[in-house]
């Protein structure tokens, strides 16, 4: 390993009360406590830490929330590389691969990078979107609601050009379920049947309730330095092996083709390219799950199956327990958690595969794992390709 | 009183919003490469000019992909559920969100064509919906 190669050293996700962050926290103080936990970890202190990136929904009210400012002041650390990149719920991704490249030249010796949401204790999910001003001047006076609508439309989308199933989505919902009870932290753990996904209230056509999210609070941090800090530090490295990241449109009316991610697709290959390295070499994904069709399109985008190929892909069950394609293996946003912007968790989960830490959920020779996260609606896609060696 | 969210026109917009209280359905097209754009923009997405003039269109178009919201998006939409929203491919070429306004929501299918239909929903703001063709 060149010494500075990025590494991920120390990984912390907030426990959860059936989906409420116990205690009424504040934004601040979940992750306050997160960063504590992933940096201590590590064997480091948050005196150690010279870069900063978080993105989340919180920030001091008013005009420019300017979350890395309240951030840093609050935690007390003086970064000399920051980043408050936010593209959606895939910035973590985005983030890990900002702070690979600035341990790769230098710009920083140990990075952290954080999110808190208290969105369920809030109950401040905003159904309409956001103000009919700009660009959202031309959607949300129609009523679409935000975010199920949009992959509603994209699900039908993907059933109208590949004869994909209401059937072949509640697969996808039932196999991350099997995940979710090997998981005690996952907030849904019941045995489910794609039956029992069909029977459930629909939300928007075609996507029922249990096609979509849940809705949680939650905090992580991740923190990331070089090869050579991690020699001396607690935990076997996990390596930065590849990224990439693009992002499309934030309107629907603007998406490139509703059955097909094209920021993914860039993110994807970008990230196998720098790897070295294929869809068949990887060992297990996390794959972000808003909604049943993200998942479906993201198989697709990032080349682990063909196009209008992602319901019979999950159908066949090889993505659930015992599957020969492990996803989301925490329980997934489906049924573990999903506070607004899920991404950090999605490699908070890879990190403890890679580290042979998830007990009963653990999958077994897992050599190299994929993280993708979605921001927006449909509308960023960001991929990390990680390995414990 | 109309409680729904009404568009904000700014200068790149109230052209359209002012055809729009007029009834008609006027949308940027590009005097350097002929080609129509949605929503507007100061430069042409295909071209990058900023050679843009307004022009009337046909109001009809296809249904490209649509959902019916089984709950509201706000309170201010609850009366109307189940409600579509739909992205119309205009026939000139660009895709707009907008409403189906029907009252058969199940017998929507993506390809249907639609035909537009301007509903007044203040002093200043008529919304361009669609209604099956």
């Amino acid at each position: 390993m060149a010494d500075r190669d990025p590494v991920i050293v120390g990984v912390a996700d907030t426990p959860l009360e059936n989906g409420l962050v116990p205690g009424g926290l504040s934004p601040l103080q979940i992750t306050a406590f997160a960063a504590k936990a992933a940096v201590e970890e590590a064997g480091l202190s948050l005196d150690d830490v010279d870069g900063l990136l978080t993105a989340g929904m919180w920030g001091n009210p008013g005009a420019g929330a300017l979350p890395g400012l309240t951030l840093s002041e609050y935690l007390n650390i003086c970064p000399r590389f920051t980043d408050s990149t936010n593209i959606g719920g895939s910035a973590f991704e985005a983030h890990v691969a900002h702070a690979a490249m600035a341990i790769e030249k230098g710009y920083c010796e140990v990075a952290l990078i954080t999110y808190a949401s208290t969105q369920r204790s809030d109950a401040s999910r905003n159904l309409g979107g956001r103000p009919a001003a700009l660009t959202f001047q031309f959607e949300t006076p129609y009523g679409m609601p935000t975010p199920a609508g949009g992959y509603a439309m994209a699900a039908m989308r993907h059933m109208h050009d590949f004869g994909t199933t209401a059937e072949q989505l509640a697969t996808i919902a039932v196999n991350t379920r099997g995940w979710a009870m090997r998981n005690p932290a996952a907030m849904y753990r019941a045995p489910l049947t794609v039956d029992e996904v069909l029977a459930s209230p629909m939300i928007c056509d075609p996507l029922r309730k249990l096609d979509c999210c849940l809705v949680t609070d939650g905090g992580g941090a991740v923190v990331m330095t070089s090869a050579q800090n991690a020699r001396r530090l607690n935990k076997p490295a996990v390596y930065v092996r590849g990224y990439g990241e693009s992002h499309t449109h934030w309107t629907m009316g603007a998406m490139p083709e509703l059955s097909r991610l094209v920021a993914a697709e860039r993110a994807g290959e970008a990230a196998f390219a720098m790897a070295g390295i294929g869809p068949d070499s990887i060992d297990l994904a996390e794959i972000y799950d808003s909604f049943t069709i993200t998942v479906l399109l993201t198989l697709e985008a990032l080349g682990f199956c063909k196009p209008g190929e992602g319901g019979a892909f999950s159908e066949k069950g090889r993505t659930a327990p015992g599957g020969d394609f492990p996803i989301n293996t925490n329980g997934g946003g489906l049924s573990y958690a999903h506070p607004g912007m899920y991404g950090i968790f999605l490699l908070i989960e890879a990190v403890r595969q890679l580290r042979g830490e998830c007990g009963a959920r653990q999958v077994a020779g897992v050599k190299t794992a994929l993280c993708h996260g979605t921001g927006g609606t449909l509308s960023s896609g960001a991929t990390t390709i990680l390995a414990n060696s | 009183m109309y409680q729904k969210p009404l568009p904000q026109p700014d200068a790149g917009t109230r052209p359209f919003w002012e055809a729009a209280r007029a009834h008609r359905l006027c949308i940027p097209k590009c005097r350097a490469c002929g080609q129509f754009h949605f929503y507007p923009r100061a430069l042409c997405p295909h071209c990058r000019s900023a050679d843009l003039d307004w022009v009337d269109v046909s109001g009809r178009g296809r249904v490209h992909t649509f959902t019916i919201a089984r709950r509201p998006a706000g309170p201010a939409f609850k009366e109307d559920v189940p409600y579509i929203v739909a992205l119309i491919d205009l026939e000139e070429g660009p895709r707009m969100m907008s409403n189906i306004v029907t009252g058969d929501v199940e017998g929507v299918r993506i390809g249907d064509p639609v035909k537009v239909r301007f509903e007044d929903v203040s002093a200043e703001i008529s919304l361009p919906k669609f209604i099956p063709a």
